[in-house]
């Protein structure tokens, strides 16, 4: 479904990623770990259409979407819950609901609404509240529940879980879990990388910026060279 | 009492046309952080719209279709004509790029024109008088504060309800979230560009039906108050545009009835204080300006 060929990405005379391919296939939920700075925030929203690769291709359905308009990639079926959220704080639970289902139909947006506050009971109990009062977790189920509007085929997560307490970190896993159930393909940046590796079909390692390893979830968190790769960088 | 009373419904007119305009230029540089010293030429355009529509025997049941259509053209025009190409530039390229627009504005109306003032008659009833509890109101005061409550009222059931207003308001907080979440970065620029161009419209035919007449540079004053009141509401806040138009509408009025000396003198600094605000904000709230910045990456 995406497949993600040698790109590399730069800010400027820093090069952020070097040479990655990842793929992804339908169904399958893959994960991205690695240490802070390793290059998948760039990853994604290289993916997304915020940066443009320098080099290299991105590929969703088999057409070329490389530097795309990202308003043009979510109408293909690609959608990004970014970094730190990014919700709108100034707008109501309803209306950044409502903004992300900008792209459907009036009675498709409306059907997508229900589906939300069905999904996600805790928004429904905020639903006229602005975006900046909500607590951590409720933010981000808010950011996935504002993905999900456009009915998205491939899923994009950056670090989903980042910043919430351990029973919410739970929720998100447990959502994770249900979306693929329903056959929802996704694409998680995870830092807690052991058990989104247990969760995932298959995962990369991603390190200053290259990809150094890739294997089946399963394999990838029983290596326990993983750990000492995360160290190697940290230190 | 009487004088109080009446130079409070006259502050009130001014102010709401300020209210107008001010609340079109806050809508710009919410969404792409401009702050657009082109804004006052729609007045321009929408005056000599209406001069043209006389001059073939236009009638004033007409007008206010005429001038808001050709201030609505006008905006969306200079949006796809200038700033379009600059919109990924530094915050003061944009205000370059704008003040550049209303100069060429002046004088392209001196040359297709003619530098001096073309009048057409007014409405009839708008210096009439009437009379409630011995104060007397001119119709055209009460039209004006009806009117601008009415556009005031459209203009928040359109960024409360719509699709369109919410996605405006999502993209001036984060331009980058609003287009992955699919907001369209070229149609909501556009769509700011003709909703404050309809505003100015509307403070057009105000404005040209007290005085009609038209003027190339007839713009730049009205321009001045409108970023002033922008500045006092925290530029980017709706309702604070229009509390600044309004305030600064009766301040206006109130020291020209109780303190003329200090009245003329504001007239003759307005220019100077605008551009010290200008600079003030962009000195006070370094912050604001890097975090549209960045927001600009269309």
């Amino acid at each position: 479904m995406l497949e993600v060929d040698r790109i590399t990405t730069r800010y400027g005379a820093i090069t952020a990623l070097h040479d990655a391919s990842v793929s992804v296939n339908a169904g399958e939920l893959v994960a991205i770990v690695g240490p802070n700075g390793a290059g998948k925030t760039t990853l994604l929203n290289t993916v997304a259409g915020l940066l443009r690769p320098a080099t290299g291709s991105v590929r969703f359905d088999g057409n070329d979407i490389t530097g795309a308009e990202p308003a043009r990639l979510v109408r293909a079926g690609l959608a990004l819950v970014p970094e730190h959220r990014r919700l709108f704080n100034d707008l109501t639970v309803e209306e950044n609901l409502r903004l992300a289902g900008c792209t459907t139909k009036a009675h498709e947006r409306r059907q997508r609404l229900d589906e939300a506050s069905e999904l996600f009971p805790v928004l429904r109990d905020k639903w006229t509240t602005s975006a900046g009062y909500l607590s951590g977790g409720e933010a981000q189920q808010l950011a996935i529940a504002r993905a999900l509007m456009s009915n998205p085929r491939l899923l994009l997560l950056d670090e989903p879980t980042l910043g919430l307490a351990p029973t919410l970190v739970d929720v998100v896993f447990d959502l994770l879990v249900r979306l693929r159930e329903q056959g929802r393909t996704m694409l998680v940046v995870e830092q807690n990388a052991t058990r989104a590796l247990r969760l995932a079909d298959r995962g990369y390692l991603l390190r200053s910026g290259r990809v150094v390893t890739t294997g089946t979830g399963a394999e990838l968190a029983a290596d326990s060279g993983l750990f000492d790769s995360f160290i190697g960088t940290a230190s | 009492m009487t004088k109080l009373l009446q130079s409070l419904v006259d502050g009130l007119g001014v102010g709401s046309t300020y209210a107008l305009l001010a609340l079109g230029i806050t809508l710009i540089f919410g969404v792409m952080h401009l702050v657009n010293f082109a804004h006052g030429e729609l007045i321009t355009v929408g005056a000599y719209a209406s001069y043209f529509f006389f001059l073939h025997g236009g009638s004033w049941w007409w007008m206010p279709v005429i001038i808001i259509a050709s201030a609505v053209l006008a905006s969306v025009l200079t949006e796809l004509v200038a700033f379009r190409w600059v919109r990924t530039a530094s915050p003061f390229t944009l205000l370059l790029t704008s003040f550049a627009l209303e100069r060429l504005s002046h004088a392209l109306w001196q040359i297709l024109v003619s530098p001096k003032q073309r009048a057409f008659p007014k409405p009839s009833w708008v210096f009439n008088q009437f009379k409630i509890a011995d104060i007397s109101f001119e119709v055209m005061d009460v039209v004006t504060i009806a009117v601008t409550a009415m556009t005031l009222l459209l203009t928040a059931v359109v960024f409360k309800r719509t699709l369109f207003g919410i996605s405006v308001r999502g993209a001036a907080e984060d331009f980058d979230a609003a287009r992955l979440m699919g907001v369209r970065a070229n149609r909501v620029i556009s769509g700011a560009f003709a909703f404050a161009g309809a505003l100015a419209g509307v403070a057009a035919c105000l404005i040209v039906m007290r005085s009609p007449a038209a003027e190339p540079s007839m713009g730049s004053d009205w321009l001045l108050k409108a970023v002033i009141a922008a500045v006092i509401g925290g530029l980017g806040s709706f309702t604070g545009a229009v509390v600044g138009g309004l305030v600064l509408g009766l301040l206006d009025t109130l020291s020209r009835v109780y303190l003329p000396d200090l009245a003329e003198g504001w007239d003759k600094f307005s220019t100077a204080v605008v551009f010290m605000l200008i600079a003030a904000f962009f000195v006070i709230r370094p912050e604001g300006v890097f975090k549209v910045a960045h927001a600009e990456r269309v």
